[in-house]
């Protein structure tokens, strides 16, 4: 039963002139099985939190901790975090020219996996899962994510989800820009993944649409920094008729008028 | 790569002093100053490890020239009287006109008309360390032919060289030259395309090894419809001075030109050049040109300079274009790749050999490729990236 489990997190971003606190204090517990939501509005830091967890160099953990079944995640190296279980999909994937899709593929599942997995099964295995997210299979050739649509990308980023199979998946903002087919096509992409075995998620997102697609067991609200409050599915439903107008004092619709 | 413009990069600062129309080229050596090093094209030169080669030096040995020819492609080797010689075009600058004042020997390889040849490869192999030597090549792809060149530059020493690409009308000629010298070597070399009506080449420069490697490759158009295809990859590694004047001369209407370098660059003092200049003249209507400079750096103390020169005088064009970045490798791609569990080295391997992968693809000799694409791993292991 893997558990994800954040502690006090203090997160800062070196911006121009001086360091700036961004996350003020962020606990949480993600059991396998689970599925959280974190929603709030633009600049809460929902974001950052993904990214500090995965470990990117521009962020720096000023205190707290953020452990996977006990291992020190802030100790480990970016590729190590992904090796242990990690997994985020992120929001803006990166284009990376000249990289094939299927070698870089093959290269995170050798990675992953600690071994080559066998052509034939691989090959199978790429092409169903391509399959079932209508992902064209002219884009095995292509270079990793370069000129897809925003709708391409995250597909492809939840096909890397299926593929990799990590422990604790963290979702991005994986619905923002997606239309109501693809939102659909990857929400069932991430159903499959939790139906395929005891894993938790957490789904960022600002909006409340994709929890008609992928249901949460908890709902917590991201304001200023921090958890503000958690809950319920019912949560959500709040926020859809209400908004973050309660936590941050502005009006700002969660549900898409 | 996402910083772009964030390095020590010369676009734009450069006004071109004349029109690259009124570039003076001759044959003979005496009609060149010896160049101090303020000249507009030998100010990103280090004259000093030159061995002379500017300000002349005799030769003291000669490269051995080696040729590995397809069935039908001919091969001689012809003193420097030889008439049909000279014919691809002028020198331009004094190391050039050097060479062709000092070769004794020239070798000219020509490949059979209204054929097509499987690969054939001129190797030159240097004099050795000390030594200072010229050369002179010429390949002639004739009416209708079909081919491809590898030229093979290793060894030690000082090597000035002109190498003539006459391609004639409607031939097809592909040419791949790999600069792989040992580290002590310095070449100074200038290719002179000539394309007849119709004719394409497609015109590779690699560039691996030796301290100091200069290359101008300048393409004229004899007749309409000749295509001019130049790519150049290079990686340089500290000390290594490697510089590429790419000239694309469009005195023909209805003629096309592509340029593609690209180079990564390692370590203290490692230094790459790109000047790349194209010219079309009046009488180039219906030119369709573009070049493309991109230099990824890998680790501090490497500089890149590129320098990309438009001149148009004629407003009838298809359509001409340049651009030129250089950029630090790119920390998002890095923490992407890592992000899905790929190591860190691997992952900059990844990057870099997809950085080159565009212009690897482009070289159809599985040999070849194979070469670089493990000269390129090569590298990438010396610096433990």
């Amino acid at each position: 039963m893997a558990t994800l489990e954040i502690k006090d997190l203090h997160v800062s971003v070196v911006s121009e002139d001086a360091p700036k606190e961004i996350l003020k204090g962020v606990d949480l517990t993600i059991k396998a099985g689970e599925t959280h939501a974190i929603m709030g509005p633009n600049g809460s830091g929902k974001s950052t939190l993904s990214y500090a967890i995965a470990g990117h160099p521009k962020y720096t953990i000023t205190s707290g901790t953020v452990t996977l079944d006990g291992e020190d995640v802030l100790e480990m190296s970016v590729d190590e975090r992904a090796r242990a279980g990690l997994f985020l999909a992120m929001q803006y994937p990166v284009e990376v020219p000249g990289v094939s899709m299927s070698n870089f593929l093959r290269t995170a599942a050798t990675a992953v996996r600690g071994e080559a997995p066998n052509l034939r099964h691989w090959v199978k295995e790429v092409k169903g899962a391509m399959a079932d997210l209508d992902i064209d299979p002219a884009f095995a050739e292509r270079s990793v994510n370069e000129g897809f649509s925003g709708g391409e990308k995250k597909r492809h980023e939840i096909l890397q989800l299926g593929l990799l199979q990590p422990k604790i998946a963290i979702l991005d903002e994986t619905d923002s820009g997606l239309d109501v087919d693809a939102l659909r096509v990857v929400s069932e992409g991430v159903n499959r993944y939790k139906a395929s075995g005891e894993v938790g998620v957490m789904l960022i997102t600002h909006y409340t649409r994709i929890l008609k697609y992928i249901s949460p067991d908890f709902v917590h609200v991201f304001a200023g920094g921090r958890i503000v409050e958690s809950g319920g599915p019912e949560l959500a439903n709040q926020l859809e008729a209400e908004g973050y107008v309660k936590y941050t004092g502005s009006k700002e619709a969660a549900a898409l008028s | 790569m996402a910083a772009l413009s964030t390095q020590p990069h010369s676009h734009g600062a450069v006004v071109p002093v004349a029109s690259r129309a009124e570039h003076f080229t001759s044959y003979d050596v005496d009609a060149f100053e010896v160049p101090g090093g303020r000249e507009e094209i030998w100010r990103f030169t280090p004259l000093k490890r030159l061995a002379g080669l500017h300000s002349g030096a005799a030769a003291t040995g000669s490269a051995a020239v080696e040729v590995n020819a397809a069935a039908g492609v001919t091969v001689e080797t012809v003193g420097r009287d030889d008439e049909r010689l000279g014919k691809a075009g002028v020198p331009g600058d004094r190391v050039a006109a050097q060479a062709y004042t000092s070769f004794s020997q020239a070798t000219i390889v020509t490949l059979p008309g209204d054929a097509k040849s499987e690969p054939t490869t001129v190797t030159v192999t240097g004099a050795g360390s000390g030594s200072v030597s010229y050369g002179h090549i010429q390949i002639k792809a004739s009416q209708f032919a079909e081919g491809t060149v590898i030229l093979d530059f290793r060894g030690s020493g000082a090597y000035a060289d002109n190498v003539e690409f006459l391609v004639a009308d409607g031939a097809h000629l592909t040419v791949i030259a790999i600069h792989d010298w040992a580290d002590d070597a310095v070449h100074v070399s200038q290719h002179h395309v000539k394309l007849g009506r119709d004719a394409t080449i497609k015109h590779t420069v690699v560039t691996l090894g030796g301290d100091v490697v200069r290359v101008t490759p300048v393409v004229q158009y004899a007749g309409r419809g000749g295509d001019a295809e130049l790519f150049g990859l290079y990686f340089a590694d500290a000390g290594q001075h490697q510089e590429h004047r790419p000239f694309i001369d469009h005195g023909q209407a209805n003629c096309r030109s592509n340029v593609v370098y690209k180079g990564a660059l390692q370590g203290e003092g490692a230094h790459a050049v790109w000047i790349g200049d194209v010219l079309i003249r009046v009488a180039a209507e219906g030119t369709e040109t573009f070049e493309l400079n991109r230099n990824l750096i890998l680790t501090d103390g490497a500089r890149a300079d590129s320098v990309p020169n438009l001149e148009i005088e004629t407003g009838e064009i298809e359509g001409a274009g340049h651009a030129s970045a250089t950029g630090r490798f790119d920390d998002e791609q890095l923490f992407y790749l890592q992000a899905r569990g790929i190591p860190e080295d691997q992952a900059r391997r990844l990057v870099v050999r997809g950085f080159f992968q565009e212009l690897i693809a482009k070289i159809a000799v599985p040999e070849v490729r194979e070469r670089l694409e493990a000269a390129i791993e090569a590298e990438l292991e010396a610096v433990g990236a």
